[in-house]
């Protein structure tokens, strides 16, 4: 048996012999992180049965991702874990800039209102994965198709025309399992790309980062400070401080590539560091230590025949932004219900193939930002680093220099501009919805409308009467006229139109809009929505 | 707008005089910095990436 390679924060699906047994499932999904959970739950709630396997026994200790962005919550709500992770987050929108022993500015992200939820959230990934991990016992006891085992251990993969063969192992032996589709979800070092002999290609930043998250009751507002060049001794060139629930405190050090990284673990290092950086007398208790490098990269293909692969085994980014388990979800988001569609015979085969199209589109993206973040953080050369002090320099009298300023940039969803599954923009409405976008929310009369739009295609009217569609694939209406287009939905879906129709894809993302209802061209926009022209 | 590479200073010397006076006394360094900040205010005052994507190619030679 292939032994345990972290200790648990939560155990949360423990081994059972008795569900370790040989058989064929439509999706088995390899690793039960953050990724292959919403999956395996997007599925089931949908009705296709999902099973997830995970060499663990629960969720990992230590903190990775804290900074959850509003995408991902939106995703989770529709998964049922939102609200828990809202509750238990916390809130920020103020962020400081230092440079040196000075501040540079400070900013505040002034979230737009008229959404339901935050712009972000900080909460640690422990956390965040058990909370999808009760929305699955919840879908599982409400009788959704969703099962996981934990201590199963995929070691073995081969794939023929009609099936996937996976070999596993368990503390009672290995038994085999075949699948219709398997997704891989097993994260950055991916045993299922290695089996498949799949390179993972892209840029090591010859960078480490020593994460520290330690509890303290100290005073410091709820707000991002980061310091470029801190007056510290042995100086990193960049430190971090950003509070995450339960008084604990996330405290990031660049400290360079040449480092002697066992030295540098050690708790009296580590204190003596920590000591330097917080207000003296500060009491603390280290809850969490680790030395990082990071890198940027990403498979060529996520889909290789049955085999499909998201969050952090396609692509890996570097955490300043926070697009790892932010995109990483928006995967999720994106292939459950094409391969609903495909495993219920009601779209092809190729639209599986948008789904590599689509989120290879987003993980590009993401790596062109996290890169940029991370030039700046790190300047690849003197001219670099003269510029990147340049900016900070002016950024404490000047604001044009502020946008310049680069630690990271908050991780949005990305519009799938000019990709096949877009049908036509036929309403002079505003940019940010049109086809390809991911929907804004925005107030109704009551509640909020990304509530009302479940993981299926639905037909938006505002001010309009929706037609009676007759559809294969399952479509719902929302109708909205009168109390329901407040101020934000009319700016947000009509600008300067009077009325309007949106065809909605499952995923929130809007497919097509009119100004006028024509049959014929809904259909035709449904149809391409589902790979079929 | 396109980049203007016509002559466009009034009293071009007097211009050179002040460019090189802000380094006077300066070291290698400090001269790099400030050559620095002055490329990123005058790029912010042109704003125009047309312009500027032009004027980098201009000075790359
Ligand atoms: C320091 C740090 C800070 C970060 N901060 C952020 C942030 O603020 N925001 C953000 O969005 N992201 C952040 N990230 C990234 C985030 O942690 C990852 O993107 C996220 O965990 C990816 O989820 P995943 O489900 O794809 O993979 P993982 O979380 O890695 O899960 C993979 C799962 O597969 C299991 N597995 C592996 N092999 C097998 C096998 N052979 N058989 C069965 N199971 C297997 C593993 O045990 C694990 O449970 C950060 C990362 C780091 C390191």
């Amino acid at each position: 048996m292939v032994g345990a390679t972290y200790a648990l924060a939560h155990e949360l699906y423990p081994y059972d012999p008795a569900t370790a047994r040989a058989g064929h499932h439509p999706v088995i999904i390899i690793g039960g992180g953050p990724v292959g959970v919403a999956t395996g739950l997007d599925l089931a709630q949908k009705g296709t049965p999902a099973l997830m396997l995970d060499d663990h026994e629960g969720v990992g200790q230590g903190s990775r991702a804290i900074c959850f962005a509003k995408r991902t919550l939106e995703i989770a709500d529709r998964l049922g874990a939102g609200a828990d992770m809202v509750k238990k987050g916390i809130v920020w929108n103020v962020g400081r800039v230092f440079h040196g022993d000075g501040e540079v500015f400070n900013f505040n992200l002034l979230p737009e209102g008229g959404h339901k939820n935050p712009a972000f959230i900080n909460l640690q990934q422990p956390y965040f994965e058990k909370f999808l991990i009760d929305a699955l016992r919840r879908a599982e006891a409400g009788g959704k198709p969703i099962e996981i085992r934990g201590r199963n251990v995929v070691t073995g993969l081969t794939q023929d025309a009609d099936k996937v063969t996976l070999d596993i192992d368990t503390p009672d032996g290995p038994y085999q399992l075949t699948a219709d589709y398997v997704i891989a979800c097993d994260g950055a070092r991916s045993p299922t790309r290695e089996m498949m002999g799949l390179s993972f290609d892209g840029r090591v930043f010859e960078d480490n980062f020593l994460i520290a998250d330690v509890r303290m009751t100290a005073d410091f507002p709820t707000e991002r400070w980061f310091w470029f060049e801190p007056p510290l001794a042995e100086a990193p060139q960049s430190a971090l401080l950003h509070k995450q629930p339960d008084d604990v405190w996330r405290i990031d050090f660049q400290l360079g590539w040449d480092i002697d990284r066992k030295a540098e673990l050690e708790e009296g290092r580590i204190r003596q560091r920590i000591d330097e950086f917080l207000p003296a007398g500060t009491e603390y208790e280290l809850v969490w230590t680790s030395i990082y490098t990071f890198q940027c990269r990403r498979m060529e293909r996520f889909r290789h025949g049955r085999v499909l692969f998201a969050g952090d085994s396609a692509h890996q980014v570097s955490p300043f932004g926070a697009r790892g388990a932010n995109s990483g979800m928006q995967d999720a988001d994106n292939l459950a219900w094409k391969l609903d569609l495909v495993l219920k015979g009601l779209a092809p085969d190729a639209l599986l193939e948008t789904y590599h199209e689509e989120r290879a589109y987003g993980a590009d993206e993401n790596i062109l930002n996290s890169t940029r973040a991370t030039d700046f953080l790190t300047p690849k050369s003197e001219m670099s680093k003269i510029f990147r002090n340049a900016v900070l320099t002016l950024a404490k009298e000047h604001a044009f220099a502020r946008p310049l300023v680069n630690s990271g940039r908050l991780s949005v969803p990305c519009s799938y501009d000019g990709l096949p599954l877009n049908g036509p923009d036929a309403l002079d409405g505003p940019a940010r919805t049109r086809p390809g976008s991911p929907c804004p929310d925005a107030p109704l009369a009551e509640g909020f409308l990304l509530d009302r739009l479940p993981g299926r295609f639905t037909l938006l009217t505002l001010g309009l009467q929706p037609p009676e569609l007759l559809t294969d694939v399952p479509i719902g209406t929302l109708t909205l006229a009168g109390d329901d287009l407040t101020d934000e939905l009319r700016a947000r879906y009509l600008g300067d139109a009077e009325h309007a129709l949106y065809l909605i894809r499952p995923d929130q993302h809007v497919a097509a809009r009119w100004a006028e209802v024509n049959e014929a061209e809904i259909q035709a926009a449904l149809k391409t929505a589902i790979g079929l022209t | 707008m396109t980049l203007n590479t016509q002559p466009n200073l009034r009293d071009p010397d007097d211009f050179y005089d002040e460019l090189l006076a802000a380094h006077h006394g300066l070291s290698k360094d400090q001269s790099d910095a400030l050559n620095a900040r002055l490329i990123l205010v005058l790029a912010n005052h042109i704003g125009d990436r047309e312009v500027l994507r032009a004027a980098l190619k201009a000075a790359a030679g």
